[in-house]
């Protein structure tokens, strides 16, 4: 407890955690509907685009966010056009790809293959200035209430598409809302867990926690409580132990859902 | 005034007539059985009376209601089996589409489901996770759904295959039920004899034509001896 305190009285540190909450919130509760959809590699396609095009922002000097957030999310658009279906996970993987190599061409050939750009791959949650906290804590809040407010019609357009049509849900607009916030997780969470990382942290919780819980609710606030507490810890390890922060996460992730795996083999 | 008048109804898929010139009226608390071989075009009417984007010409009339208040129960699939939800959550989402203005479920809805509920035979399955229940069970559920989402008319698709035969049973009673108390039923069904049975109205659809008409005068046609000889 006392190392907790000593850990948070850096004032960077403090920020992290404000911020990473926040983000691993959004990150839970998108990646339920993400998983149950069908979607799961969405997070992983459109993490490559942000990395791709917050390399470009960097060679042009503007700030990434401002270029990474609308481009992500034409590209979630486009890998989920066609009555919000995926065209097939090639589209995701071509897509993807093609941004990885762009990005990575244009950093070789500008900045350099430098701290930044590493930071873009692999989180440098510790690096965030205050601006970006600020950004990023506003956005993930929208998220969050976004979320709550249509919560119910998520659900219906999540567990029976056609049947939600019928009824007259505006299942394409839950589609698309879906998309746009998720492109927005994935580029704020890609400062803070980096791109290689960030869609671990969106599927990992949801798949922990369907392995125990049986109904919708609780399988999202479990998400949630997984995805904060796998957060947490894995700081407290790459605090204690110098690792790098993103990737502690993951593997605290990991770690959960293997004991979950087990528990629920019991319990089936 | 019927509640649903289907005219001159004609599909085509690719140069391919589905059907043609289909006309029938359901009136309040009928019971319409649709029988067809594969192929007849039997899903795609309950496309286009469900308002899905179908090209077609003629004329469908929704009287006294939208077509977004008619409780679908969907073919069943098995793609739902490893969704978590609760018998409740998936009752209350019939609601969904019908909250225009307030996003979360008024108490006067969840007093409905409560009701619904009872009357399908499923309030102590309520905290029960879906995916675990029988298929007899589920179905009963999605039926619950669909009359959370209907007012007046429920349109079911083959709401018994692949249930055993106490549980097709036990389905078709409750259907009858809701029937005598005056909601509208529509089903489409590969079950010739229980149609019958049932005495309502039958819409015989096939490549050559159609029948529409009352159960009784439906056994004298030349579509039921055809479909009866086969079996």
């Amino acid at each position: 407890m006392e190392m907790l305190q000593t850990v948070f009285s850096y004032s960077f540190a403090a920020r992290a955690l404000i911020v990473g909450v926040l983000v691993s919130l959004c990150a839970a509760l998108l990646g339920v509907s993400l998983v149950l959809k069908r979607y799961s590699m969405l997070g992983d396609g459109l993490s490559h685009v942000a990395f791709g095009s917050a390399a470009i922002a960097l060679a042009l000097g503007v700030a990434p966010l401002k270029i990474s957030i609308p481009v992500v999310i034409i590209a979630a658009f486009l890998m989920l056009r066609t009555g919000g279906k995926i065209k097939g996970d090639a589209a995701t993987a071509i897509v993807s790809s093609s941004a990885l190599a762009i990005g990575v061409i244009v950093a070789t050939m500008t900045t350099g293959m430098n701290t930044d750009i590493s930071n873009y791959m692999f989180g440098s949650i510790l690096a965030m200035s205050r601006e970006d906290v600020f950004i990023t804590s506003a956005a993930a809040s929208v998220i969050i209430i976004i979320y709550i407010v249509f919560y119910n019609k998520i659900f219906a357009s999540t567990f029976d598409e056609g049947f939600a049509l019928a009824t007259g849900v505006h299942v394409e607009l839950y589609n698309s809302l879906l998309a746009v916030l998720t492109a927005v997780v994935v580029v704020i969470g890609m400062r803070m867990m980096g791109a290689l990382l960030i869609s671990s942290v969106m599927i990992f919780p949801a798949l922990s926690a369907m392995r125990v819980c049986r109904h919708y609710k609780g399988v999202i606030m479990m998400s949630a409580l997984i995805s904060v507490a796998a957060f947490i810890v894995g700081m407290l390890l790459s605090f204690l132990y110098d690792m790098p922060a993103g990737a502690s996460v993951v593997v605290v992730n990991l770690v959960i859902f293997l004991i979950f795996s087990a528990i629920g083999k019991k319990n089936a | 005034m019927s509640l649903l008048e289907v005219k001159n109804l004609t599909v085509s898929f690719e140069g391919r007539t589905v059907f043609k010139d289909l006309s029938f009226n359901v009136e309040k608390g009928d019971y319409l059985c649709i029988l067809g071989e594969n192929g007849s075009g039997k899903t795609t009417l309950m496309r286009c009376i469900l308002g899905y984007p179908v090209k077609h010409e003629g004329i469908i009339n929704y009287n006294g209601f939208s077509r977004r208040e008619i409780g679908w129960l969907p073919q069943r699939s098995e793609s739902k089996t490893d969704f978590p939800a609760s018998v409740g959550e998936v009752v209350m989402s019939g609601f969904a589409g019908r909250n225009r203005t307030g996003l979360f479920y008024s108490s006067a809805q969840k007093r409905q489901a409560r009701a619904n509920m009872e009357l399908m035979e499923i309030s102590e399955l309520k905290n029960r996770s879906f995916k675990e229940l029988s298929g007899g069970q589920q179905q009963r559920v999605l039926l619950c759904r669909a009359l959370c989402a209907a007012d007046s008319i429920l349109l079911l698709d083959e709401p018994v295959t692949g249930l055993d035969a106490a549980a097709q049973n036990e389905l078709y009673e409750l259907i009858k039920k809701l029937n005598k108390s005056g909601m509208t039923v529509i089903m489409i069904t590969h079950d010739v004899a229980r149609s019958v049975k049932v005495g309502g109205k039958v819409l015989h659809m096939s490549d050559d034509g159609y029948y529409f008409g009352t159960a009784e005068d439906y056994v004298n046609t030349d579509f039921y001896k055809n479909i009866s000889e086969v079996r």
